[in-house]
């Protein structure tokens, strides 16, 4: 189980590097983007190696706030502003 | 270990595995939308596969329940999420790879300005 979550920790390694080198804007958004989907998996992960039960409901409430984030990035992209 | 235990051992393995080979595409890929589509699916399934692990781990308990549930949801807004993205980088303006033979997207806009 331990070297699983360690793995994971390195994929969001290299999605720093993507956000780092990026080039262009969007490609930041993506790489945080798959960083939230990501981080929903090792949450589920910790909730078994800790044994806590309540983390699978942090992760669950996750997934709406990486979706949500990820809709006001891309309008931003659209409308090049965030009101309305 | 019980059975259904390394199962679910096996089954987070695979969804690990995934995951990586997402990461992988991510740094490797030359271009945005290429990236995109590589990473999404990827990591998309391979969450899914960590939470049905973590299910057939603990059976029909209050914790399994959960991480069933969980599935659709992600499977559900990771995808509209990516496609919300994909749009937005055309719109703004992000060339594709030099070696992309066709763009409909771009077409369809120059027909209809609105879309």
């Amino acid at each position: 189980m331990n070297i699983y979550f360690i793995i994971l920790v390195a994929c969001c390694f290299a999605c720093l590097i993507r956000a780092w080198i990026g080039k262009s804007i969007p490609d930041r958004m993506v790489a945080i983007d798959i960083m939230g989907t990501l981080a929903v998996g090792m949450t589920a992960l910790l909730a078994v190696i800790t044994e806590r039960n309540f983390l699978i409901d942090v992760a669950l409430a996750w997934i709406f706030l990486s979706f949500i984030g990820t809709l006001a990035l891309a309008k931003y992209l659209v409308h090049k502003t965030l009101d309305e | 270990m019980a059975w259904n235990e390394w199962i679910g051992f096996i089954i987070i393995g695979f969804g690990v595995a995934f995951d990586a080979l997402g990461c992988l595409g991510l740094l490797r890929f030359p271009d945005i939308y290429n990236r995109l589509q590589g990473a999404t699916k990827c990591v998309t399934f391979g969450t899914c596969g960590i939470l049905f692990g973590i299910f057939v781990m603990n059976g029909f308990t209050g914790f399994g329940i959960k991480a069933l549930v969980a599935i659709p949801f992600v499977l559900l807004t990771s995808p509209v999420g990516a496609h919300a993205l994909a749009r937005g980088a055309h719109i703004f303006g992000v060339p594709l790879w030099e070696k992309s033979v066709v763009d409909h997207y771009k077409q369809d806009r120059k027909d209809k300005p609105r879309l």
